[in-house]
């Protein structure tokens, strides 16, 4: 909670999270976090599909009620089982966007953005309101109806209403999931940017690494409807701290090994009978797990050539599939090992089933977990 | 010809779909919305007149309006006239008969209106009661034409039950309905002729207007696209 307490000193506001939620016996939520929500920074609630993560997101904003625990935001309780305080959505002020965005079909854009605003504060706030649409780049639409926009224009509209009314704190839930994947990419960057120029401190839910690490400042990984790692979404991405963290955030290759040897910041780990150079981690047992993420890896053909990569590691090509724009690549080097390579190299190299194939991998970018 | 009788059509219809109007929003809004357990009992008796034979439902109402009942007895007490064989009668007979038309199309427009929107409606700080006026009605506008269209035709179709609560009385409760069916009992063909003519014509005419109203959206919610 070092973290949390640096950024409350420049204006951010503590938002204290302890709930317990049943779900019909079948699935128990339990999370606790405590963190600085300051203006323009983004908190990520990263987790599978079924882990809590909305269901979370939807009792910060009242729209589910807790079995047990509190809600604090700013010093206010929104929900405390233990003194009976609940206060509803519409007195929390936040501005909540939805994953299909849920623009109201029969109101304008500009009908939409104005809505949580009464009609005697309208004019006065009709500058702030242009402000917004213009930050958004929603001037030229305002008057256009919702089902007559694209997918990225909806969900800056439901941005821009959710930010109208001033809110305390924005809260997203999966913001960009309903994009395609091009789409998705610039629209993370404009989102970004748009949340950083408003200044309202956001909690953002989302399954996806790209968006955790593209948006988030703060993280927390929910998965089973427990907490399983909190951090920078850097740090938890690189270096998860478990075997569930590792499995929830998707590294591609984890196996068994044993440290053998630690020398200035860099251990020697066996692995399946090899020798591989990691960066060391500060615990006493040696027996390891070994994390090494696919963009990490690169591959090599013939004779290794000269690079400051410590580890190499001759294989063969199990199999090649087609992972977005990129090609993944397995190669069986004593272990099984994952590459993301672009499908230029891919044909450069003359990838074929079962032909020879030799890896590279920085110790830097080799993690290791306790076992 | 007999205007009388189709005057007097006209207004219970009239008359039946505005108070149907004021009392089936709260009620469908409530049927659409509550988590009560029990609400499908409710929900029964507001379809018991769908099922019902209309000389059944005309008979408990004739019971319950009579001077029998403490209702009958307290309606008598506060006009100085008792309820049967009245126009007001004949009203309070159509609102109950054509109950299930006005609330469920009502119900079930405001059940499809996406849960989503209302959230967010909350959290923009618009109250329940507001978010019913500024978003769910909008909504469902098409649901409340299509009660209220069909609640109107089907008192100018009612017959079982007007027979058996209005009785058969020239302008005050003679329906058009009851009027063909004295003009066929006294081998008055032409005339039933003419009568049914208009009420055929006049059925259309409201039906297609209307649907050409919602040509975008058909009006009934089961066939409505999302």
């Amino acid at each position: 909670m070092a973290d949390a307490e640096k950024t409350m000193t420049n204006g951010a506001r503590p938002l204290q999270v302890s709930i317990k939620r049943n779900f019909a016996g079948r699935f128990l939520l339990d999370v606790s976090f405590n963190v600085g929500a300051g203006p323009g920074t983004v908190l990520v609630i990263f987790g599978p599909s079924g882990s809590g993560k909305t269901t979370v997101l939807r009792c910060l904003a009242g729209l589910e009620s807790v079995d047990e625990g509190t809600i604090r935001f700013d010093g206010e309780a929104w929900s405390d089982t233990a003194g009976k305080v609940f206060v509803i959505p519409q007195k929390r002020n936040i501005g909540y966007v939805p994953q299909d965005y849920a623009l109201f079909p029969h109101l304008s854009v500009r009908g939409n953005v104005e809505y949580g605003i009464p009609r005697a504060r309208r004019e006065a706030e009709g500058p702030w309101i242009d402000r917004l649409l213009l930050i958004l780049g929603l001037t030229d639409l305002q008057q256009a109806l919702p089902g007559s926009i694209s997918g990225g224009q909806r969900q800056r509209v439901a941005l821009a209403r959710a930010l109208a009314r001033r809110p305390r704190l924005l809260l997203l839930d999966e913001p960009l999931s309903a994009l395609d994947a091009p789409t998705r990419s610039v629209l993370r960057f404009e989102l970004r940017r748009q949340l950083k120029q408003l200044d309202v401190p956001a909690v953002l839910v989302t399954h996806d690494w790209e968006d955790a690490l593209g948006l988030g400042d703060q993280m927390i990984v929910l998965s089973g409807g427990r907490l399983l790692q909190s951090g920078s979404p850097l740090d938890i991405l690189t270096k998860p701290e478990n075997l569930a963290v590792a499995s929830v955030v998707g590294v591609e290759t984890v196996v068994p090994g044993r440290r053998v040897r630690r020398e200035r910041g860099i251990a020697q780990v066996q692995v399946a009978g090899l020798n591989l150079w990691a960066a060391d981690i500060d615990q006493p047992g040696d027996e390891v797990y070994v994390c090494i993420r696919a963009e990490n890896v690169t591959l090599e053909i013939g004779s290794a050539t000269k690079s400051s990569a410590r580890n190499h590691l001759p294989g063969v090509l199990l199999g090649v599939v087609a992972a977005g724009p990129l090609m993944r690549v397995k190669v069986d080097v004593g272990f099984h090992v994952d590459a993301l390579v672009t499908r230029q190299a891919v044909e450069d190299l003359d990838l074929k089933v079962g032909s020879p194939v030799g890896i590279s991998i920085k110790a830097t970018a080799i993690h290791l977990i306790p076992r | 010809m007999n205007w009388d009788a189709i005057f007097t059509s006209l207004r219970l219809a009239s008359l039946t779909s505005l108070i149907l109007l004021v009392l089936s929003l709260p009620l469908a809004a409530w049927l659409a919305f509550s988590r009560w357990r029990w609400r499908f009992l409710i929900e029964s008796v507001v379809a018991l007149p769908l099922v019902l034979p209309p000389t059944v439902l005309g008979f408990y109402i004739l019971t319950a309006m009579g001077s029998r009942s403490p209702l009958g007895r307290w309606y008598a007490d506060l006009i100085g006239s008792p309820l049967p064989f009245t126009f007001e009668g004949l009203v309070f007979a159509s609102v109950i008969y054509s109950l299930p038309f006005a609330v469920q199309p009502m119900a079930s427009s405001f059940a499809a209106v996406d849960r989503n929107l209302v959230e967010v409606s909350w959290t923009l700080g618009i109250s329940r009661l507001a978010t019913f006026f500024r978003l769910i009605l909008p909504s469902a506008k098409n649901g409340v034409v299509t009660a209220l269209v069909l609640t109107f035709a089907h008192t100018i179709g009612e017959f079982g039950v007007v027979l058996m609560v209005g009785g058969n009385i020239e302008g005050v409760t003679r329906t058009v309905s009851i009027d063909i069916y004295d003009q066929v009992q006294d081998l008055n063909y032409a005339a039933a002729s003419r009568t049914s003519l208009v009420l055929l014509l006049f059925s259309f005419i409201v039906l297609a207007v209307v649907y050409s109203l919602n040509r975008n959206s058909p009006l009934w919610p089961t066939l409505r696209k999302r």
